[in-house]
């Protein structure tokens, strides 16, 4: 990507969780089952694709340490294998 | 008014420069050693990373990192394995419909390239290498291998004729699957590129700056240009202009005086796209803004690949921003739900707003669907197509607001000049 446009709001500092919630879009269906798992982490959109909030739109979503095991369900059981815990720092 | 502009643009010597393609038209082998001088790779090698770094050359692909940081990822990544037999790959599949910098590149200095090829692949220990691109480049590639001995252990390969097929990760699904669709980013391509080996990949005109950079070093690149925009870079300059063309200019020149270098009237233009189908577009009175990153940064443009394409005053731009959306959303690559359907809706929702037709959005109400729909696309792909795709509607939403609106109105600001 060239470079991260502002969309004119401000960045917010976040508690750098320690893993992230990786969507492969390439798989990616919209069946819908890791919202379901994760309401708090993630809504559909108009599509039905998983969306998270404003802040984390992206390929990687920071996963708080509360919604970890629901996270690590959602990954396991996606239908597409679609979804991976990845560790934010290194990427 | 017209003297003062004038005297204010810089003199044409200061915005044209002639390095890459200094060797001449369609230059041989014969005549770039005559121009160049005779170069080894392996005796630049152990220098090229300070080089490169000193020289602050940065990657002329689109992406603009600094061109040293992927070479030192690649040089050092993990090598516990056969399989990290180290991949150099020369990228020069120039998917955006005006460019032509990289074609021009490879017709006219295409051993400048291979050198760079030749020299990156050297600094960083790599054994397999690759040289990508479409026609007419292709030809001139495989002309240009023939030539030479140390050609010899380069692959050829076909780039197809798709806005996407440059793209960093389709590149390296083209070599070794031949889909030139993009992939997943898992990790970086230094690490587990082409096969799963540490790949570096630059384009073309990247290598042919490290071709130089090689042979005269850092000081020598930093001669033209200026501090923050070191060297020189190949634009194309198109659209309302006497005649598209491709130009080597310097780092950090001026908009207005690159486009009157192509012999364009710049009071004849009303806005420019710069960097392309993924960039953002610059109002006339923007166009004293220099052609470097820092200097578009804050309207939220870029170099990217050297595209500047001028918009005459008597043309629509809500309905050209229009017809280039819904270019992109047919160039999808039709992986990604969110980009496959939000694409097209996007590119439906500046159709109404070309047409006039835009229930519900009157100005201070809620904002207009393109604004949901470039948020609810942005980020959400495997490639940055989806990304570069809403970067190009909001600019153009901020930037045409007054021709928006009177098309709202039934009419077009543009016809009447």
């Amino acid at each position: 990507m060239n470079q991260t446009i502002s969309n004119g709001r401000p960045p917010r500092p976040d508690p750098a969780p320690a893993v992230a919630l990786h969507i492969d879009w390439t798989r990616c269906d919209g069946r819908g089952l890791c919202s379901e798992l994760l309401p708090e982490l993630l809504g559909r959109d108009e599509w039905g694709y998983p969306l998270a909030s404003e802040r984390h739109r992206g390929r990687d979503i920071p996963v708080p340490a509360e919604s970890e095991a629901a996270a690590r369900d959602a990954a396991a059981l996606c239908p597409v294998l679609a979804l991976r815990l990845t560790d934010p720092r290194a990427r | 008014m017209t003297i003062e502009t004038t005297a204010a643009r810089e003199p044409e010597t200061r915005v044209i420069v002639s390095r890459l393609l200094a060797a001449g038209p369609d230059a041989d082998f014969a005549r770039h050693l005559a121009r160049f001088g005779a170069f080894d790779p392996a005796a630049a090698a152990p220098r090229l990373l300070a080089e490169l770094e000193a020289s602050g050359l940065t990657g002329r692909g689109g992406a603009g990192f600094a061109a040293w940081r992927k070479c030192a990822a690649t040089a050092d990544a993990r090598d516990s394995s056969p399989r990290a037999r180290r991949v150099v790959i020369g990228n020069g599949a120039e998917g955006e419909p005006f460019s032509r910098k990289d074609e021009t590149l490879l017709r006219n200095a295409p051993h400048l390239v291979i050198d760079g090829l030749l020299a990156a692949a050297a600094a960083v220990g790599a054994s397999e290498l690759y040289l990508y691109a479409g026609e007419p480049g292709l030809s001139a590639i495989h002309g240009a291998v023939a030539e030479r001995a140390d050609g010899a252990g380069i692959r050829v390969t076909a780039a197809a004729d798709t806005f996407l097929s440059g793209q960093a990760s389709a590149v390296v699904n083209a070599i070794a699957t031949g889909r030139p669709l993009p992939r997943d980013p898992v990790g970086r391509l230094s690490e587990s590129g082409l096969r799963g080996r540490p790949t570096l990949l630059h384009n073309v005109e990247t290598l042919a700056h490290i071709g130089l950079i090689a042979r005269y070093g850092a000081d020598w690149f930093r001669a033209a240009g200026t501090a923050a925009d070191p060297g020189t870079r190949l634009v194309t300059v198109a659209g309302d202009v006497p005649r598209a063309q491709v130009l080597e200019v310097h780092g950090g020149a001026r908009i207005d005086a690159v486009l009157e270098a192509a012999g364009a009237d710049p009071s004849r233009i009303s806005a420019v796209l710069v960097g392309g189908y993924h960039g953002a577009w610059l109002t006339a009175d923007q166009l004293g803004t220099a052609l470097s990153p820092e200097a578009l940064t804050p309207y939220g443009a870029h170099p990217g690949a050297g595209i500047l394409l001028a918009l005459d005053r008597t043309r629509c731009a809500v309905q050209t921003t229009a017809e280039i959306i819904d270019y992109l959303a047919g160039q999808s690559a039709r992986q990604c739900g969110p980009c496959l359907f939000g694409l097209p809706a996007l590119a439906a929702s500046w159709r109404d707003l070309a047409a006039g037709a835009v229930p519900g959005a009157a100005p201070g109400e809620a904002p207009h669907r393109a604004w949901t729909l470039a948020d609810a696309v942005d980020g959400r792909g495997a490639c940055a197509h989806p990304d570069g795709t809403a970067r190009l509607s909001r600019s153009a939403l901020r930037v045409f607001a007054a021709d928006i609106e009177q098309h709202r109105n039934g009419r077009c600001l543009r016809a009447a000049h």
